[in-house]
């Protein structure tokens, strides 16, 4: 769909690989523990947290796992904490439907992308049939 | 001895008509759905009449979690027992709003004390009507 901000100034602060449900709980309260790191408030801390375990959810669901990289860097003159999570999955044919509120696949019920969207500064996604769904995802500080 | 960390099980107490859970464990998917049977299994089993779910402890609420937690209310009742939610942290609260999750049928309260005399008033109010 459109292009994903990217900057070789950022710092990289973890990179997790989700293949079990295990992971998803493991990676999001590792999360938390960066958003905590970077002196994010306790609403901001459970924003990230949140939306990060619905992508997470989707990545386990859709994409049959994959990995996820958190930094940390300057955009837009501000300090963010950035998650990409990236799959292999079959990719998402229709992005704009899957954004739209209500929309669910059938496996799940819907709210996890527009949903999590709503609750981090930034959101980008890209993903092309057959290669994969990469959903990156900044949060300000 | 051999046990898997992974697969907990929530205890589920039982006082006077209503059952006890404190959830104090970040559940994953699977562990919240085995949740939602074992306490409707439980309803079952005791004839309870209320159920108090205490997520003090939780510091997130997704959209799965949430769901479970509504779809198990509307399971409960249909079983003729009602379920309070106690203890939601303020930053869940809000960021369950944000994320456009509605809860209907979910009573909650802020303490396990109110959520208590919540389930208590109900269960004297259903039994006035019966007489």
């Amino acid at each position: 769909m459109l292009q994903l901000t990217t900057d070789s100034n950022w710092t990289e602060l973890g990179k997790y690989i989700i293949k079990t449900e295990h992971d998803i709980v493991q990676v999001r309260q590792l999360i938390r523990v960066h958003a905590k790191e970077m002196n994010m408030g306790i609403i901001d801390q459970t924003r990230v947290t949140t939306a990060v375990s619905e992508l997470l959810r989707n990545m386990y669901n859709y994409g049959g796992g994959g990995e996820v990289l958190v930094e940390t860097g300057v955009v837009d003159d501000k300090n963010a904490l950035i998650i990409t999570c990236a799959d292999e999955g079959s990719g998402i044919e229709d992005l704009d439907l899957a954004m739209s509120d209500g929309y669910t696949s059938g496996m799940g019920m819907g709210y996890g992308l527009p949903g999590a969207k709503r609750l981090v500064d930034r959101f980008e996604i890209k993903s092309e049939k057959n290669i994969g769904t990469t959903v990156r995802v900044m949060k300000w500080r | 001895m051999n046990i898997d960390l992974h697969e907990k099980r929530i205890p589920i107490i039982k006082i006077g008509n209503f059952l006890i859970v404190s959830i104090q464990v970040d559940m994953h998917d699977k562990l919240a759905i085995q949740l939602q049977s074992q306490i409707l299994e439980e309803i079952e089993k005791t004839g309870a009449k209320g159920v108090l779910i205490d997520i003090s402890v939780l510091e997130m609420v997704d959209s799965f979690i949430g769901r479970m937690l509504s779809g198990m209310a509307t399971m409960a009742s249909i079983m003729d027992a009602s379920v309070v939610i106690v203890g939601m942290q303020p930053a869940v609260a809000i960021t369950l709003v944000e994320l456009g999750l509605e809860m209907p049928g979910v009573d909650t309260a802020l303490n396990m004390e109110k959520g208590m005399e919540m389930l208590e008033k109900r269960l004297k109010d259903d039994d006035y009507k019966l007489y």
